[in-house]
């Protein structure tokens, strides 16, 4: 007897299934790990250890450190009013640079906003980095032959332009991949649903990477989910999900290759879930004592992915006192430089915002030009223009 | 030339394209192996295979949220909202993201992309199935909003909705897709997005309205000359988002009399946008107030009371005739 109906693909187990008499478990098979290398309290677990070496080592603590120095820049310059309002990244260093260097060029890697270490290493000048937190659109502009999304502010839409990226990457036969960050609090979101939905379906070589940070704003982790993990939310996708310390560097960067490399064989998506930990403010808008205790944050303080790496290199003499010196030396140099060059390069010119909006402006648009011209030119707010004609003659 | 209903006349247009650029891709809910439930995509996923006429998942967010990263990509993924009642789940999208990247970051990545999307009242459908929302779109910078009226200009702006750089949201009047036939030209055929169409020229009234209106519209600017002698000027707007100003305000500084016709609701709808324009620039030409007939400031009806909701043209010529009597 056939049960079957054409469009499904296994027929005869589900109809099969639904005249089996007896109540058992239903075997999934996409499975939930988690991960770590790196222990907190220092220890190594050698056979994952993936052994860096030292350059990358280096370039690795290098960009944390970055991303730490640059968080604490932004703050200070928050405050002095060189900059609006910012959202640092402090704590989750580890989780994600480590996962940021494994993509090659040709990959994507769509960030949220608290990712300044995957921007630098992918080629975003430092002063862009800061032009976004300065209130300039051109923080949303990646130089030439950088080719990632820039930082998106609403939650877990970004996570639709990966898949879009990725599904796009599959229709053109390209073996590339695409790295997508969510936080804990997106993972509430319909869009982080379709997105994971969509990569399941069409076995997209995407990897959702969610800095489960804890806290989104003020909202704990616990409230946010009544998951165990946010990594076995993979399993209703079709695919699997990996949790892992994602305050150990080795952890990230290990997990994170296995599932690129995945995503490149055509083994479809991975989510991995990195537990860390927001060690700073949501923005500087925010003041976490209202919500959090001090006692939780000195916790995750011992946690922390810098001092934990720093002193894994140093045993593997990797790195020594004084060349840790000359690193913070020269991570500071780079940012003093950098700050420089934005503060040298703010000439906003207010026209610009109807000189992007379309390839070609309409005639209503190229009217409403003239006329902001006109208003800022009799405000004194730019100087006034020589017409066309005249300019053309000179 | 051939004849064809508009269903036939978007299939065309999604047919060249397919054709001519092989970055094109289709994706939406039943456009593949059920070719949409109005038949849009008839034949396009046999013969262009599931890889660029792609049956998704039932998720709006997700159709239109993976054409940006398509978009991204270098592809120029055609997606269609199977009603334009249920695009509000993916309206974020267009919003926070659709509109903004070519702007944002200042002209490096632009989303040549285009979403279909049935819109309008007359067919009898159930709830969510009849609203008229294109205000919602024209109000949001960076898109495009295009509403064709026939077959003939459905196929030419759908066709340069697609090679447009920029996102079209475009607007299809479903009580039209099989309403009526015209001569389609074989060989592709574009028309600029933004300009208006003069359909019918005259000197004592303009009306001025787009997409399904235009019928009861064309009906009533005959009825006025037929039986009052009146030479009506009809301006089909065929895209409401960027607005011709020059054509509207143009036959209004002949005409001096405007009537506006559409069926989403009035306020802050396409017709003050249009009045608004016609006093900025021809306010001194006017003989006499302008008037609306547009959808009320209500939910759509339920079906059972559609056919007396919608603007007729009874109710056209009466407003025309009020205005030509002023």
């Amino acid at each position: 007897m056939s049960v079957g109906l054409p469009w499904q693909a296994k027929p005869l187990d589900r109809i099969g299934r639904a005249f089996a008499v007896p109540r058992k478990a239903i075997k999934i098979k996409p499975k939930v790990e988690w991960l770590s290398i790196l222990a907190g309290d220092g220890k190594v677990d050698e056979s994952l250890d993936p052994k860096l070496d030292a350059d990358r080592s280096i370039y690795l603590y290098r960009l944390m450190l970055m991303a730490r120095r640059l968080d604490e820049r932004c703050i200070i310059l928050q405050r002095q009013g060189r900059i609006g309002t910012y959202g640092p990244c402090r704590g989750q260093e580890a989780a994600h640079c480590a996962s940021t260097i494994v993509m090659d060029r040709e990959d994507w890697v769509v960030p949220t906003y608290r990712e300044p270490g995957s921007f630098y290493h992918r080629g975003w000048p430092l002063e862009t980095v800061l032009q976004f937190w300065g209130g300039f659109e051109e923080g949303c502009r990646p130089p030439e032959g950088v080719h990632d999304t820039p930082i998106a502010v609403p939650i877990a839409t970004q996570a639709l332009h990966a898949m879009g990226l990725a599904w796009a990457m599959k229709l053109r036969g390209d073996r590339h991949a695409v790295l997508c960050y969510c936080g804990d609090g997106s993972t509430s979101e319909g869009d982080f649903h379709e997105a994971l939905n969509f990569a399941g379906v069409y076995r997209l070589p995407v990897v959702f990477f969610v800095q489960n940070n804890q806290w989104a704003i003020s909202l704990p982790r616990a409230k946010q989910t009544a998951s165990e993990t946010i990594a076995q939310k993979a399993l209703a996708y079709g695919f699997d999900g990996l949790q892992l310390d994602g305050n150990d560097p080795l952890a990230v960067y290990v997990g994170t290759t296995e599932a690129v490399e995945r995503a490149k064989s055509g083994g479809g998506p991975t989510l991995i879930e990195a537990v860390t930990y927001r060690m700073s403010v949501h923005t500087t808008a925010d003041d976490p004592t209202k919500y959090r205790s001090k006692e939780e944050v000195e916790t995750w303080e011992k946690l922390d992915p810098i001092p934990r790496y720093q002193k894994y290199l140093l045993g593997r003499g990797i790195l020594d006192p004084k060349r840790i010196e000359e690193i913070e030396a020269d991570v500071l140099a780079e940012l003093a430089a950098a700050v420089v060059r934005y503060e040298e390069n703010q000439n906003a010119d207010p026209l610009d915002c109807f000189k992007y909006l379309y390839a070609e402006p309409s005639a209503e648009l190229e009217q409403q030009r003239k006329e902001f011209q006109t208003a800022l030119e009799r405000e004194g707010m730019i100087e006034k223009q020589e017409p066309r004609m005249a300019q053309q003659r000179s | 030339m051939a004849l064809m209903n508009m269903v036939s006349a978007l299939n065309l247009a999604l047919n060249e394209a397919l054709a001519e650029d092989d970055r094109v891709v289709l994706l939406g809910e039943d456009i593949g192996q059920d070719e949409g439930v109005f038949r849009v995509t008839a034949g396009l996923m046999d013969k262009y295979g599931q890889d660029r006429v792609i049956d998704t998942p039932l998720a709006e967010a997700a159709i239109i949220g993976g054409s940006v990263g398509m978009a991204l990509y270098g592809l120029k993924p055609v997606s269609e909202m199977q009603f334009s009642g249920f695009a509000y789940q993916g309206f974020h999208q267009v919003e926070q993201h659709v509109s903004r990247f070519r702007n944002r970051t200042r002209g490096r990545f632009n989303l040549p992309m285009v979403i279909r999307m049935p819109y309008g009242g007359g067919i009898r459908a159930i709830e969510h199935h009849s609203e008229s929302r294109e205000a919602y779109y024209a109000h949001t910078p960076g898109l495009h909003v295009v509403i064709p009226s026939g077959p003939r200009n459905a196929r030419a702006l759908l066709l340069a909705s697609i090679r447009d750089p920029d996102p079209v949201i475009f607007y299809e009047p479903k009580a039209l897709y099989r309403a009526f036939k015209e001569q389609v030209p074989d060989e592709p055929e574009t028309m600029p997005i933004g300009v208006a169409q003069v359909v019918r020229e005259g000197t004592d009234l303009t009306i001025i309205s787009y997409g399904a209106m235009m019928r009861p519209v064309l009906e009533a600017a005959d009825e006025l000359a037929d039986t009052d002698g009146v030479s009506v000027e009809v301006v089909d707007l065929l895209s409401v988002s960027p607005l011709d100003t020059e054509t509207i305000t143009g036959s209004v500084a002949k005409t001096g009399r405007a009537v506006i016709v559409h069926e989403a609701p009035r306020r802050c709808g396409i017709g003050a946008e249009v009045i608004a324009r016609i006093v900025e620039k021809s306010l001194v030409y006017l003989e006499a107030p302008i008037r609306r007939i547009t959808g009320f400031d209500v939910q759509f009806p339920f079906f059972a009371r559609e056919r007396a909701y919608l603007p007729s043209m009874e109710r056209i010529t009466h407003a025309a005739r009020d205005v030509l009597a002023f």
